[in-house]
């Protein structure tokens, strides 16, 4: 390996959501932790379980599965915080996994124009081709609000 | 030798908050936001019907001189399932009376977590933050986020119909007398 080809790698974290792998850039990731207790309380934003407790942090708790695989997570083996930007400003998120993550160094082939809103790009890694995350858009924020503001809906709130 | 200066335990700056329950879910109000607590029976008397389109959480208006109560069910502002409210916390410099369950407890809170940006709905509008209580996160709620200013003009247009019709049947009877 040359060095030009070794400055390009990158470092990923596979995860696990159901069946299939997914990837996101391993500077976006704070940490892995197993399932602790969700507090729930009311609110109207989707894909928002509630949040978890963490180091004395309020993280919330997104599950990005029903996103990617259509249909929600049965069970979850961990809780993958990752690093979510909202504009200039940067908060936890936590993502149910189904499974271990893994560290992996990788080159990164950019998404192209036809790709979903939510692929950065995509990585080969032991014979798979795997979608590289972008958070920014699987994720809820204030861009998503005015995005669905258009039209007024009377949403029951989410427990 | 230069010894380091003994650290002075630092006062955490708190704030008095009551815990209350609204269809079996906890909430937090400041104390200071309260400015009374009254049984929902006791203000019952006091109390008119009024209806404004499309806000089905606040049936009832409390008149105290010039100024209008609005009486909000805090389980329909939150989503949650009906539930008959037992007390009404008065808010300070709002016009709304909030009807929930009951007071579970008053406590101390140390530090307020502002909402994190992912909830990005009209959460925003209802709580100041979060906060941890022995191992539970709790959302304060924001005294003047129950009724919107848009909420607000439908309510008093409701009013000032309700009052309309009221006047306009008091002058039939009068004449038909």
């Amino acid at each position: 390996m040359t060095v030009s080809t070794e400055l390009e790698l990158q470092s990923f974290v596979l995860l696990r959501l159901g069946e299939r792998r997914f990837a996101i850039s391993a500077n976006q990731i704070a940490e892995l932790v197993a399932p602790s207790r969700i507090f729930r309380f009311p609110h109207r934003t989707p894909k928002l379980e509630g949040v978890i407790l963490r180091r004395g942090r309020i993280v919330p708790v997104c599950d990005i599965s029903e996103m990617l695989l259509g249909k929600r997570l049965t069970s979850r083996r961990f809780y993958l915080i990752a690093v979510r930007s909202y504009g200039t400003q940067k908060e936890w998120i936590a993502v149910p996994v189904t499974g271990e993550c893994e560290l992996i160094k990788s080159e990164m082939m950019a998404a192209a124009e036809s790709d979903a809103p939510h692929v950065a790009g995509w990585l080969s890694h032991g014979g798979d081709v795997i979608e590289v995350l972008n958070l920014d858009t699987l994720t809820p924020g204030a861009e998503h609000a005015l995005a669905e503001a258009a039209p007024p809906r009377r949403a029951e709130a989410l427990p | 030798m230069r010894l380091a200066s003994p650290v002075k335990p630092s006062s955490a700056k708190t704030e008095q908050i009551i815990l209350f329950r609204v269809s079996g879910q906890l909430f937090a109000v400041s104390s200071a936001s309260v400015q009374e607590v009254r049984s929902a029976d006791s203000m019952s008397g006091a109390a008119t019907q009024i209806s404004a389109p499309g806000l089905r959480k606040v049936r009832h208006v409390v008149r105290r001189g010039d100024r209008s109560l609005f009486i909000v069910n805090g389980a329909m502002h939150f989503g949650l399932h009906a539930a008959e409210g037992a007390l009404l916390f008065v808010l300070r410099k709002t016009r709304t009376a909030l009807l929930i369950d009951g007071i579970e407890k008053m406590t101390a809170m140390t530090r307020l977590q502002a909402l994190p940006l992912s909830f990005c709905h009209e959460e925003r509008q209802w709580y100041r933050g979060l906060t941890a209580l022995e191992q539970t996160v709790v959302p304060v709620v924001r005294p003047e986020g129950f009724l919107s200013p848009e909420e607000l003009a439908l309510l008093d247009a409701a009013l000032s119909q309700s009052d309309k019709t009221a006047s306009e049947d008091l002058e039939e009877t009068n004449s038909a007398q």
